[in-house]
């Protein structure tokens, strides 16, 4: 995985509460067995009419939200099934974070293995982000801030050894073999 | 003395490979891995790529349930798979579990079904294990007393690899029903109670533990039902601590221990509950007695209200007003008597045997409503033939419903079953997401009785009326 330290980048408004893994990519595109391709999928139910033509009101089909790396979303966002299919195709449609309230747990942890940011802040400020759609934001995974244009630095929270495999790129999947030794004592010792 | 444990405390202390710092998470021992066909093909690959093995073979069990088809006909190989990437998909389980040597229960497995239901059906669910699968419904397992929770790809590859994964400690929360439930209520009606009380985000971060005496009387099969739906509460995990009624139901099966074994199996798991005096980071009360069947009436399982209530009216919202404006329905509006195109009975949330004796036992002698399509979906081959013995799989068809091969189906409609747009769907499944069942599909959550009752009168029904 690459490093990630710096996100910059205009926002994107969902202004719902949770929006559920089924929205973020429907069960019917989960046939799949690669992770390619995912993001002409995200938000489908919602993208596209029913006779396959991008719907014109949906904010993500809108001139504003292209090239927009951040979205804002409601409380509990992800909740709902542990498809990894969700980040997979946030990622590949030009996400690089999502920030709410509140993240499902499933979803948060499988953003974090894909380098994808799940980022929760504090109501007052969601708010402010929630009502200021393309608001240009600079996201510092070194320092765990979020600097919004009105001035205000944000901290947030990322669970700290999933902070560090991000910033360096790091696998967590090698650090677990690098314990195999003691895993393989811990069997023999229960056995 | 040591200090008193909650149950989830003992059990994650037992499977600390290395305990958790302030810079990195603890190393988690996974007894027990269920695979299916839609999340673990890029989780094969991984391991392919980088050259690995899958650890402990005898630790992984593999079924196909979700995009595998229900049709008798499409199972039996009469005719071909409809849904043409799903075909790929079973097909390429059957291909990475031979590789990777890794027992498959396939379309022809006579002990084949929901991941969820035959897990505990083998006795390969037992107390005090950690469980995990690349499924949000793994709490189900919780109901035996063991640590189930659902994982992503990337960790199901890093439990093939290791056997292990990396996890922070969750918070718990005691849920304790008291009382007893009516007739006409169901475990079913229960969790989706407490999912009403305590909110779709309510159990975020948390693992439950449900306790008191409502909890206690249940079946194994109320007590899967419980634990299935505790991810529709955020939670991590729902687990309920082992007992006489859990032993009854594991002894003997075929992947439970036997003999001396079982013994000292049995002594082992009655350690396995909370201490008194162990305190929960959080705790909520609930009266059972009180409870009354309950049905869902918008997009997620915490818009729910008992059976003969009303849709309650928060106009002034915008984002609970969208979603009634995808359901069809109106603030104040009644559901009972509304009519419905279609009813599920079936899912790792309810379809066990007594959740489909409770159906045909309202459903026998009477016919399914004429506008309803009632599709029967047993949760494993094995189900479906104990269910047929009695008689079961003749009272459906000759009501007029479909009855159908084991599977996830209409549950989440990735393999050909599915809810057309607009239709109404009493279901007794546990998502009522937009499209879950199928794009503008209405899903209605309620119970098998509840189902019943709606597929005989072809509008919303209160089961209680019935029995
Ligand atoms: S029945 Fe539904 S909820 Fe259960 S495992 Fe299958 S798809 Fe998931």
């Amino acid at each position: 995985m690459e490093p990630i330290r710096l996100i910059s980048s205009k926002t994107v408004v969902l202004p719902y509460t949770d929006i559920d893994t089924d929205q973020i990519i429907p069960a019917r595109f989960l046939t799949t067995t690669t992770k390619a391709g995912l993001g002409q999928h995200a938000f489908s139910n919602w993208r596209y009419q029913a006779d396959g033509s991008l719907n014109p009101d949906f904010i993500l089909n809108q001139g504003t939200a292209q090239g927009c790396q951040i979205l804002i979303a409601g409380n509990n966002f992800g909740c709902g099934s542990s498809r990894e299919h969700a980040p997979w195709a946030l990622l590949d449609f030009g996400f690089k974070a999502v920030i709410s309230t509140e993240i499902a747990d499933i979803f948060r942890s499988n953003s974090l293995k894909n380098g994808l940011l799940p980022i929760v802040i504090d109501a007052e400020n969601h708010a402010w982000l929630m009502s200021n759609p393309g608001a240009g934001l600079t996201i510092d995974l070194q320092n765990s801030t979020l600097s919004l244009p009105n001035g205000k630095l944000v901290t947030f929270n990322i669970e700290g050894f999933a902070r560090y495999c991000l910033l360096n790129g790091v696998d967590e999947l090698g650090f677990l073999m690098n314990q195999l030794d003691t895993i393989t004592q811990f069997e023999q010792a229960r056995a | 003395m040591s200090a008193p444990k909650t149950l989830f405390e003992k059990i994650w202390e037992r499977h600390e490979v290395v305990p958790e710092t302030t810079d990195t998470p603890a190393v988690l021992y996974i007894d027990l891995h269920l695979v299916h066909e839609v999340t673990s093909p890029q989780a094969f690959s991984l391991l392919r790529q980088q050259g690995l093995k899958v650890r402990r073979i005898d630790r992984t069990l593999a079924t196909m349930d979700h995009s595998t088809p229900t049709d008798p006909d499409e199972i039996a190989g009469r005719v071909p798979i409809k849904v043409k990437s799903a075909a790929q998909q079973i097909q390429q389980l059957e291909k990475n579990c031979a590789e990777f040597n890794i027992e498959l229960l396939n379309l022809n497995s006579t002990q084949r079904g929901i991941v969820h239901v035959v897990g505990p059906e083998l006795g390969a669910t037992q107390p005090g294990k950690t469980i995990v699968c690349g499924d949000s419904h793994t709490a189900t397992h919780g109901a035996f007393g063991a640590l189930a929770f659902g994982i992503g790809t990337t960790e199901v590859g890093h439990v093939l690899a290791t056997q292990c994964l990396l996890q922070r400690r969750p918070k718990t929360l005691a849920i304790t029903v008291d009382g007893q439930l009516s007739e006409g209520v169901t475990a079913k009606d229960l969790i989706l109670a407490i999912i009403g009380k305590i909110g779709v985000a309510g159990g975020t971060g948390q693992v439950i533990e449900y306790r008191g005496s409502a909890i206690e009387s249940l079946s194994m099969d109320g007590r899967m039902t419980v634990c299935n739906m505790s991810i529709e509460a955020g939670a991590r995990a729902g687990m309920i601590a082992p007992d006489e009624t859990t032993f009854a139901y594991l002894k003997g099966r075929p992947k439970a221990p036997q003999g001396v074994a079982w013994d000292k199996a049995v002594q082992d798991w009655k350690q396995l509950r909370s201490d008194p005096g162990a305190t929960f980071d959080r705790e909520v009360h609930i009266s059972g007695s009180e409870l009354v069947p309950m049905i869902t009436y918008g997009t997620h399982p915490g818009m729910v209200m008992p059976i003969d209530g009303q849709v309650p009216n928060l106009s002034g919202d915008p984002v609970f007003m969208k979603s009634l404006a995808y359901m069809g329905l109106q603030p104040n509006e009644s559901l009972l008597g509304k009519p419905i195109q279609v009813v599920f009975i079936g899912s790792c949330t309810n379809a066990r045997l007594s959740d489909l004796e409770l159906a045909a036992k309202l459903i026998k002698g009477k016919r399914i409503a004429p506008n309803v399509r009632a599709l029967i979906v047993p949760g494993s081959q094995q189900i479906k033939r104990e269910a047929e013995a009695l008689g079961l799989d003749k009272i459906f068809i000759e009501a007029g419903a479909e009855w159908r091969e084991s599977g996830c189906s209409m549950c989440i409609g990735m393999n050909g079953d599915t809810v057309a747009s607009g239709q109404y769907a009493v279901s007794t499944s546990n998502r009522n997401f937009e499209g879950r069942q199928g794009a503008g599909a209405r899903t209605l959550l309620a119970s098998p009785a509840t189902a019943a009752a709606s597929a005989i009168r072809g509008c919303v029904a209160d089961p209680r009326e019935l029995i």
